[in-house]
């Protein structure tokens, strides 16, 4: 059994959302979603200032398994990416609310926080899925 | 729910994650797949490959039968023991199923062939093998074990009973020999020195339990995928099946065209395609923009046309994405290969990529 951190907020495909104080929101898979991938070996991330649309595909993860998208929980514009998934995709799999975060996005819009799941709320949703 | 091997107990208390593959519940990994990749590679590890499917053939014309049946030549085994890899033929040249033959006696041979392909490989053996009055059983009571990497002999040698662990153990590569219940070969799908044993199936959890006690490390069918696209080694069903010939798959060298009067099952076809200036090329890719080839990426060779990868992924020893791939006839030695939109650049490299731990290809590459 994983321990979600509280502070972050989750999404129905595994990802995870936290709020920085200068507005921005960071984004990252899950622990349930990294082990149910496999070991990372790349990782495909958009261009910094791109532009892009909730729900568009904002990056590809691939394990040693097979290719996954990794689609924008919000929209908004590219404020950072971790450059360091490049050389260490594996940071993903270590850390994934931490050193393996991937996209950092400054929202176009407010954040609709009903569409997101609070800690609780999807580890019923992941309880419920290995049923 | 698929079939079970013997080990699914031993499996789920080895923490694996379970799969489907060809109907059987079989462990993916047990953890990291990579991790089990490197621990092959460098020490030792061990499949279940229970779900593989062992089939008895013995009657006076076992050897012309199997000359018929298989386009390699069995008169090559002269030793008793001795395997041949090779692959069963329809009538078009295509691959039926490729197979491991052990030559136990003049009157009776062991064949190793695939798990996904067992009904219709067992049809296709009966069916042919009536006129020649050869008896076939298949020994789905047998259980199986790979033990792979440089060290896999000799921590696995305690398993087995001490009457023939010295004769086991002087066994050359490519040989299999009877040892009290068990079976066991010098062979492999991952490019490392190892045994297969097969062993009854009541026995299997005992001798697994051996085996980890001796330190080998269980590695699921994910690292026996980049083991065998590291060695090269086709996988049936993804690199051929019946529509492509061995000649285009990379097995010319499982094909006897000597002795000329051989009438083995295919042989027409294939002799057709072997003159053909327009047959496919089976090659090796290294992917040299970042990335990870992936099966049925479209290659794109310019001016001269396009193939497709059969078997694609990330080489954990190279640390790059290797492929093989089915590519037109002409002579060059880069191409590119269409990853969700983008060509990226691959250049044709020598398989094996990987071979006994070490790296068979030039990674940096001369450029022209």
């Amino acid at each position: 059994m994983s321990d979600l951190p509280g502070d972050l907020l989750y999404t129905k495909d595994h990802e995870w959302l936290r709020r920085e104080d200068d507005g921005s929101v960071t984004i990252g898979i899950t622990d349930h979603a990294q082990s149910s991938l496999g070991d990372l070996v790349y990782v495909e991330l958009p261009e910094v200032d791109q532009d892009i649309d909730e729900g568009g595909e904002m990056a590809v993860v691939e394990s040693v398994k097979a290719a996954s998208d990794v689609y924008a929980p919000i929209g908004g514009s590219i404020a950072a990416i971790n450059e360091d998934l490049a050389d260490d995709p594996e940071k993903i799999n270590s850390d994934p609310y931490g050193d393996g975060w991937i996209v950092r996005i400054q929202p176009s819009d407010s954040i609709d926080e009903g569409a997101l799941m609070s800690p609780d709320d999807y580890q019923q949703f992941i309880d419920d899925l290995d049923d | 729910m698929g079939s079970k091997t013997p080990l699914f107990d031993k499996h789920n208390e080895a923490g694996a994650r379970i799969v489907d593959f060809g109907g059987w519940d079989m462990p993916l990994h047990y953890g990291s797949q990579k991790d089990e990749h490197h621990f092959v590679r460098q020490n030792a590890g061990m499949f279940d490959v229970s779900h593989m499917t062992i089939v008895d053939l013995s009657g006076e014309r076992v050897r012309a039968f199997l000359q018929y049946l298989v386009a390699n030549d069995v008169a090559k085994l002269k030793d008793p023991g001795k395997a041949l890899y090779t692959a069963m033929l329809n009538a078009d040249g295509g691959v039926i199923d490729d197979l491991i033959i052990y030559y136990m006696t003049d009157r009776f041979y062991r064949l190793i062939v695939n798990a996904a392909t067992r009904e219709k490989d067992l049809a296709w053996i009966r069916e042919n093998a009536a006129s020649f009055d050869v008896g076939v059983v298949e020994r789905g009571e047998l259980g199986m074990i790979a033990v792979q990497g440089p060290n896999a002999r000799a921590l696995a040698v305690s398993s087995i009973d001490s009457d023939y662990r010295d004769a086991a153990m002087a066994m050359k590569p490519f040989f299999g020999m009877q040892a009290g219940d068990m079976f066991i070969a010098r062979t492999g799908y991952t490019g490392e020195d190892g045994f297969e044993i097969c062993m009854p199936a009541a026995d299997a959890a005992e001798v697994w339990d051996q085996l980890l006690a001796a330190g080998i490390s269980p590695c699921g069918l994910g690292a026996r995928d980049t083991l065998r696209l590291e060695a090269a080694m086709n996988l049936y069903g993804t690199d051929m099946d019946e529509n492509i010939s061995p000649l285009e798959a990379g097995l010319n060298w499982t094909i006897a065209w000597e002795p000329a009067d051989r009438d083995f099952i295919g042989r027409t076809a294939l002799q057709a395609l072997r003159n053909s200036p327009d047959r496919q090329r089976f090659v090796g890719l290294l992917l040299e923009d970042r990335g990870v080839l992936r099966n049925h990426q479209k290659v794109v060779v310019d001016g001269v046309g396009e193939g497709e990868i059969t078997s694609g992924g990330f080489s954990p020893t190279i640390g790059k994405s290797i492929a093989l791939a089915r590519v037109p006839a002409g002579d060059y030695d880069r191409a590119t290969v269409e990853v969700r939109g983008k060509l990226l650049n691959v250049r044709i490299v020598k398989t094996p990529f990987v071979r006994n731990g070490k790296i068979r290809i030039d990674i940096a590459g001369e450029t022209q």
